[in-house]
């Protein structure tokens, strides 16, 4: 039963997909990337997408996020209909509802952190924002990087520069959290650290969605969405979701009486 | 986006290249430097030709016997084929255009006194001569009216004359001899230099035409009548005036008889002499100009490089709302700062380096405002054209590739 939101109560849906299909043409031969998807994603949800490669999870993510376009069905996002938007309007889309976070963190080298977040502020053309450096400092200050703001991607982390990218993501204040793969890059624990924040950020309203093959990071997610040859085979919500802060914590002292039991 | 905002995250990227930026705009430096250079060697040249041709006279119109458009053929048809001091006093009188009017008698001989002799031009002038050529006396003076009109044995030394037979400078009051008649000097003019054709000016000594008819052989008739107007303006109503006079002083009446002489004034000479040296200037600036091409093509090779190896930006402005347009105007806003900061650095290195060269050279500099203007100019519009391809090829990726590029 893919796409029956579990929490249907009368809100409008974020993401509501209608028999999305997805044709590439590849040399002579045509692709079916997505055969026939249909989704719908309530305000409030976190939602993880699995599936093995060219499962056509990406493809999905493409076009959730208004990367690109279907070839058949519709998509609406938060009641706006993307269908046959032009490049244009599809990036002014994605500047005023989405908050991308990649595999690659994709930070601007040699720019500092607050730099890298006021960005999107700046690409805004509705006038949204009066003080944009004031707005990314308070992006920084809620993935706890208040200190760090003027250092380069070179001098953070590997998980510094995912909160970065998180913070970026959420300034313009999106409809939704798009992450494709955040943790591919990171350690476990910093995968459990960002997951975390992930988590808090889910509870303080944002909706996520969550592009993974890792089950353990779907395991933070409030629902499974999974998806093999352009369908979506299973779409279940968590039954034991896992709480990162309490995994973080676990990991923070690491008892040798709990490794062997 | 704001222009100003892609007008600073234009120029960061610029700033955090700095060793690629400083070579990429060295093309631009070197072009628009050549080209003010360049510009600056022609403009002096013709700045100097045209001062050369200034110190023939302010103004002055010369008549000489013959007609240029008939050649030498015709001139034995007229009783009048010659310059007379009667055609100058016509002029003189008649003419209301004329601020002065002076006959030139030419002949060569020896002048001896002082320290040695000197064989040299003697010009047989009237009291106006100065005044029409623009020239000065450094010490005693010209002759008078008086002397003119009682043909009195005075001369007035060049300056190269009076240097070879008087060093010491005690020139004024000696008594010379031009030919077999005793002269006092009664003045040395100003140096005056070479002529635009290269002949020593100074070399040369003034008499009354009066005493040079009477006293010098060689003084049958008057090579040129020299004369001068207040301005510019109406050199050719004078002119026409002139040619009016003449032509009744050598009676040639009717319509279908030639003119036998010949009225100029320097501006057919000045026009010439500039026209040779512009085109000399455009020949320089136009090879110049090849450099500043070749900067612009190092500045489109740039920025496709960098557009390359920016691709992952590219693809993260766009996923976050960059459109097309502002990753466009991104890229084209750094070409162009590129090539109009290596233009203006250009500019204090043309400047510079023309006034070094006329500094060792000797050689005349002049850099005109127009090529300053022209070279900046130029220089944008380079960034604009060579920045372009490259800014399109950037705006029009398709931002799912760009994020994926490795």
């Amino acid at each position: 039963m893919a796409g029956n939101p579990p929490e249907a109560n009368g809100t409008r849906p974020v993401i509501q997909l209608t028999k999305v299909v997805k044709r590439y043409v590849m040399g002579s031969n045509e692709v079916l990337a997505m055969r026939g998807v249909d989704l719908s994603v309530m305000p409030g949800e976190m939602i993880a997408i699995i599936g093995a490669s060219g499962s056509g999870k990406s493809t999905m993510m493409n076009i959730i996020g208004c990367l690109d376009t279907p070839s058949d069905g519709s998509y609406v996002l938060d009641g706006v209909p993307v269908d046959g938007m032009s490049r244009d309007q599809l990036a002014d889309l994605r500047n005023q509802k989405l908050g991308f976070v990649f595999q690659g963190f994709n930070l601007l080298p040699r720019t500092t952190a607050i730099d890298n977040v006021e960005l999107p502020l700046l690409y805004d053309r509705g006038g949204r924002w009066t003080d944009t450096r004031a707005e990314a400092a308070a992006a920084l200050t809620r993935v706890g990087l208040g200190e760090r703001m003027d250092h380069e991607p070179s001098e953070l982390s590997g998980g510094q520069q995912q909160r970065v990218a998180i913070a970026r993501a959420i300034v313009t204040k999106p409809t939704l959290l798009l992450a494709d793969e955040p943790t591919g890059n990171l350690d476990s624990q910093t995968t459990v650290d960002v997951m975390a924040l992930f988590q808090a950020l889910n509870a303080q309203g944002i909706t996520i969605i969550v592009v993974t093959h890792e089950l353990e990071v779907a395991q933070y997610a409030k629902r499974i969405v999974e998806m093999r040859d352009g369908r979506i085979i299973r779409d279940v919500p968590v039954v034991d979701r896992h709480d990162a802060v309490a995994d973080l914590a676990r990991l923070a002292r690491p008892e040798p009486v709990e490794a062997v039991a | 986006m704001k222009k100003a905002t892609l007008f600073k995250v234009a120029t960061q990227s610029i700033v955090k290249n700095k060793l690629r930026t400083m070579l990429t705009m060295l093309g631009i430096v070197i072009g628009v430097g050549a080209v003010i250079v360049m510009v600056a060697i022609g403009n002096g040249a013709q700045a100097q030709i045209e001062k050369q041709i200034g110190s023939l006279g302010t103004n002055m119109i010369v008549i000489t016997a013959g007609s240029s458009a008939q050649g030498g053929a015709s001139q034995g048809a007229g009783t009048f084929n010659r310059l007379t001091i009667a055609d100058a006093d016509k002029i003189k009188s008649g003419s209301t255009l004329l601020s002065a009017v002076s006959p030139v008698l030419v002949t060569r001989t020896q002048v001896i006194g002082g320290a040695g002799n000197w064989r040299t031009q003697v010009n047989g002038v009237s009291t106006d001569y100065l005044t029409i050529r623009n020239w000065g006396v450094s010490s005693g003076e010209l002759f008078s009216d008086d002397d003119v009109r009682t043909k009195k044995k005075v001369v007035v030394l060049g300056k190269t004359v009076a240097d070879n037979l008087f060093p010491d400078g005690n020139a004024v009051g000696a008594s010379v001899q031009l030919g077999r008649s005793p002269f006092v000097v009664s003045g040395v003019l100003d140096a005056k230099g070479q002529s635009a054709s290269g002949s020593d000016q100074d070399d040369v000594v003034l008499v009354p035409y009066t005493t040079a008819q009477d006293r010098l052989s060689g003084f049958r008739f008057v090579s040129q009548i020299l004369g001068s107007t207040t301005s510019t303006a109406v050199i050719p109503a004078a002119i026409q005036e002139i040619t009016a006079l003449m032509r009744e002083s050598h009676q040639l009446n009717g319509g279908n008889v030639p003119d036998d002489f010949t009225v100029r004034d320097q501006t057919a000479i000045a026009a010439a002499a500039t026209s040779t040296t512009s085109v000399m200037t455009g020949l320089l600036a136009a090879i110049a100009s090849i450099s500043l091409v070749v900067g612009g093509i190092g500045i489109m090779n740039i920025m496709l490089v960098s557009v390359t190896e920016r691709t992952r930006e590219i693809g993260i402005r766009m996923a976050i709302g960059a459109r097309g347009s502002d990753v466009l105007t991104q890229f084209l806003i750094e070409s162009i700062v590129m090539s109009v900061l290596g233009g203006v650095i250009g500019l204090i290195v043309g400047i510079g380096g023309a006034a070094i060269l006329g500094k060792f050279t000797g050689w005349a500099i002049a850099t005109p405002w127009s090529a300053v203007m022209i070279a900046v100019g130029f220089s944008a519009a380079v960034g604009v054209f060579f920045g372009y391809y490259p800014a399109r090829k950037a705006a029009s990726m398709n931002p799912i590739q760009a994020l994926r590029y490795e």
